[in-house]
């Protein structure tokens, strides 16, 4: 192993351990607030795998996140399914979705693509709204927090803490695997060169559609979790403003990386807060500003700016 | 039949503003594959200003040539200033410092000017004109003639003169315009004033009639959005008559289609974002672009 | 005093660097061509002299310190630049194509004129003013790369391998009209080429780059004179 991955397993295993501390040191809130974060994450990560590694850019992500997020609220709501299994089901519904949308995805070159996932997600809560026999229309669907399982003495936002965080440690695992391995490089190949890669035997329409579903599936299950988390679904929770800002966590964090997707969600669930403290009166300006500084001092995301800064480190040294 | 004319042409009034601000967009894009999604929010700014002059006195057509001066520079400087620093990062990292732009301009809008609608004067007469035995709102008319007439000059200045042809080649080649001597820097800040000047034209004609708050221009932003790719990211013309369809079969729409009411006339534009990709993936007079490998 | 004077000139994309310190000059009125197999960095010479790559070193035009100045302001001091690849406006007509090469002039009063004179040179331009540049055959593309630089009424023209994907004929004519704007306008050429045999022919001076330096240099009738010259680095 060398000295690098060496470093970043150590990295890793450290912040995995902090997470783990962390609901016995912060309030209920604080921790919800940490929840989100995790949730953001998986939903960036997901969006990433699309956008950032193989070059189709969605805004319409929220799509598959409500579509998470009321699967989960329905099953339990209406025919009262162990909230465990919704997730699963979630992932899957969303993968189906995903892959289905890929197919006509694929006659869409970039601009055009975002435009008509920007129009689905416009279209969202109107949806949800018509399909009110499902969805409960404006009033949307309450639910119960889960509580801890039997013997354990968590709080019901504590495990919902580390169920979050047990399911982000899973799907970034497999997300890494699948990036890291062949199938990640045929994905990122489409990206950079369509002709190329298909010369090179990588079948893009299969691929392209298949990644559309995996990274629907990611959103997806963060929707459902977001469920959980929040215990309340409403469609203007959808709103296309959702899938900008999983656009802009994805930049933020940095377009194809996976540690991308932590940092784009913490700045997504934070600095919002941040803004506000700052100026009550227009919290958003301050924010349009943390966002247009941010992209002058890096314009290819914190992760961009991490690795120029150890590339540079590295040709200082050797 | 009266009604399907009187349609007609607020369609067209309508749409001539749509197509106004998807021409912004599709000029910016042209020349930088960068969606601009402050422009609505732009042209929004731009027709409070051009409220505050008002308010003070200023007679309308003075505010009007004011504001668009006003919105010209705006346009320049903001390119220069707030877009020059990224100029040559990835697309995306331009559409977010667009965004953040566009949330500081509505941000702002409200907090000096509040949320509360306003109403804005026309300055098209009250009384309908009558052609034939029609009766057409003056203010439709207006609209339209003024849309048509400023898209009419942005025509003839990118065709007959050597600056409109310099921002052309500009936004065609930009390596090629240096070799010319070109300045595609300012070239760039030159076609962002223009597009900020297209968008306060249709913020100060539709202000009369959605009144003017600061979240005024999202939806024209969408129905611009729905235009432009009607039309073709790639094609100015093509963007003008996409927002005139649209304006037209926005309105149809509404009047004959009994279970659309005004509130899924926004749906309807939506609609005809991935209905027309699916049928032509690069609008309808959109250029396909041609990968040579 | 040359034309065009360069010392010690080194330039890097990004990390990479690709000339290593070269050496070489343009007399005024003369041709001058720079020789050398793909990636030796012929190309990027000439992207130094016009400003659109990171440089070091001294680049001296009419006297004057040209090194690290815009490519804008480079062209407006009299050099036209004919790119790889000939970089015309393929969305916009011939007759547009001239305009803009003429756009750094500032007397703008005798562009009649010129328009003429550059459809003397080139006929059949001036007979496919109207259409659009994209629609236009390869060597008739590349006779507007070069008519559009010669609008600038330029000192120094920059040819960046005008033969690359042409027929023979056309490479000729090409080539005899630029021997024919060098003798009659006292418009001076740097010219870099991959076929070696035309270049010689046409150029005073020669310069043999390999990988980022100047291997051999000197009157072309030299080196083509020079059979040991010839066969190691001309392949012929």
């Amino acid at each position: 192993m060398s000295r690098g991955q060496g470093w970043r397993r150590a990295i890793v295993l450290v912040a995995i351990a902090i997470a783990c501390a962390l609901p016995f040191l912060l309030s209920n809130f604080r921790l919800f607030q940490f929840t989100q974060v995790f949730i953001y994450a998986i939903a960036l990560l997901g969006l990433n795998i699309l956008t950032g590694f193989n070059g189709q850019i969605s805004l319409g992500h929220g799509a598959f996140y409500a579509l998470g997020a009321y699967t989960t609220a329905i099953m339990i709501d209406r025919w009262s399914v162990p909230y465990g299994w919704t997730i699963p089901v979630a992932g899957l519904l969303c993968l189906t979705a995903g892959f289905l949308f890929g197919i006509p995805a694929l006659r869409l070159e970039g601009l055009y693509l975002a435009l008509a996932t920007f129009a689905l997600a416009l279209a969202v809560p109107q949806i949800l709204k018509y399909f009110e026999h499902w969805t409960g229309g404006s009033q949307g669907i309450v639910l119960s927090k889960p509580g801890a399982p039997l013997g354990l003495t968590l709080s019901p936002d504590q495990w919902l803490y580390f169920v979050t965080l047990g399911v982000l440690i899973l799907l970034f695992v497999l997300g890494a695997n699948l990036l890291r391995g062949r199938t990640g490089r045929a994905i990122v190949a489409i990206r950079d060169n369509p002709i190329a890669a298909q010369a090179m035997g990588v079948n893009g329409a299969l691929y392209k559609s298949l990644t559309f579903g995996v990274s629907a599936a990611y959103t997806g299950v963060a929707g459902a979790l977001s469920a959980l988390a929040i215990a309340f679904v409403a469609p203007d929770a959808f709103n296309v403003f959702l899938s900008i800002t999983f656009l802009v966590g994805i930049v933020i964090g940095g377009l194809a990386s996976i540690s991308g997707a932590i940092f784009g969600g913490l700045f997504v669930q934070f600095v919002p807060n941040w803004a506000q403290e700052i100026s009550k009166a227009a919290p958003w300006a301050i924010y349009g500003i943390f966002l247009i500084v941010f992209m002058y001092a890096m314009p290819r995301g914190i992760v961009g700016a991490l690795r120029l800064a150890g590339a540079r480190l590295a040709r200082f040294r050797g | 039949m009266e009604i399907f004319l009187q349609q007609v042409v607020s369609g067209l009034a309508t749409g001539g503003i749509y197509g106004s601000v998807a021409l912004a967009l599709v000029m910016i894009y042209q020349a930088t594959d960068v969606v601009n999604f402050a422009q609505g929010e732009m042209a929004m700014f731009s027709t409070y200003l051009a409220w505050s002059m008002l308010n003070a006195g200023v007679p309308y057509w003075a505010a009007f040539f004011a504001t668009l001066a006003v919105a010209f520079v705006c346009g320049v400087v903001i390119e220069r200033v707030v877009i020059r620093p990224v100029e040559n990062a990835p697309v995306l990292t331009i559409v977010i410092v667009c965004i953040g732009l566009l949330v500081i301009l509505n941000s702002v809008a409200g907090w000096i000017y509040s949320y509360i609608q306003k109403p804005f004067p026309s300055p098209f007469p009250e009384k309908p004109i009558t052609i034939g035995n029609i009766f057409f709102g003056a203010h439709d008319l207006g609209a339209l003639g003024v849309t048509l007439l400023v898209l009419l000059l942005l025509y003839v200045f990118f065709r007959y003169t050597t600056l409109g042809l310099a921002m052309r080649a500009a936004a065609q080649n930009p390596v090629s315009s240096r070799l010319c001597g070109i300045r595609v820097g300012w070239m760039l800040a030159l076609g962002w004033g223009l597009a900020a000047l297209v968008g306060a034209v249709a913020g100060l004609m539709i202000a009369p009639i959605v009144f003017l708050d600061p979240t005024m221009m999202s939806g024209i932003l969408i129905y611009a959005f729905a235009s432009a790719t009607l039309g073709g990211f790639t094609s100015p013309g093509g963007a003008v008559l996409g927002g005139l369809l649209v304006g037209v079969i926005e309105n149809l729409v509404g009047t004959y289609v009994k279970f659309i009411g005004t509130e899924l006339k926004l749906t309807v534009a939506l609609a005809m974002i991935p209905v027309v990709l699916l049928v032509r993936p690069s609008g309808l007079f959109g250029r396909v672009a041609v990968h040579r490998v | 005093m040359a034309l065009l004077e360069v010392e010690g000139l080194e330039a890097q994309y990004g990390w990479t660097k690709v000339l290593h310190g070269i050496r070489f000059a343009v007399e005024d009125g003369g041709i001058t061509t720079i020789l050398g197999a793909n990636g030796a960095g012929k190309t990027t010479t000439l992207r130094a002299v016009c400003g659109m790559v990171r440089t070091a070193g001294e680049i001296r035009f009419d006297a004057q310190q040209i090194a690290g100045r815009p490519t804008e302001d480079i062209v407006r001091l009299g050099i036209a630049h004919v790119p790889e690849g000939r970089g015309t406006f393929t969305q916009l007509t011939v007759e547009e194509n001239l305009r803009l090469g003429a756009y750094a002039r500032r007397d703008t009063g005798a562009l009649a004129r010129d328009f003429a004179r550059i459809y003397d040179y080139f006929p059949v331009l001036g007979e496919r003013r109207r259409q659009i540049a994209g629609s236009l055959s390869g060597g008739e593309q590349q006779m507007l790369a070069v008519a559009r630089a010669l609008m600038l009424r330029p000192r120094l023209l920059l040819l960046d391998e005008p033969s690359l994907g042409l027929a023979p004929l056309v490479v000729r004519e090409i080539f005899r009209i630029v021997r024919a704007i060098n003798r009659e306008e006292r418009v001076s050429v740097l010219l870099v080429e991959q076929n070696v045999a035309t270049a010689l022919d046409l150029a005073d001076h020669a310069y043999l780059l390999e990988t980022g330096r100047v291997v051999v240099s000197g009157p072309s009738a030299e080196l083509r004179r020079d059979d040991a010259i010839r066969r190691s680095y001309l392949g012929y």
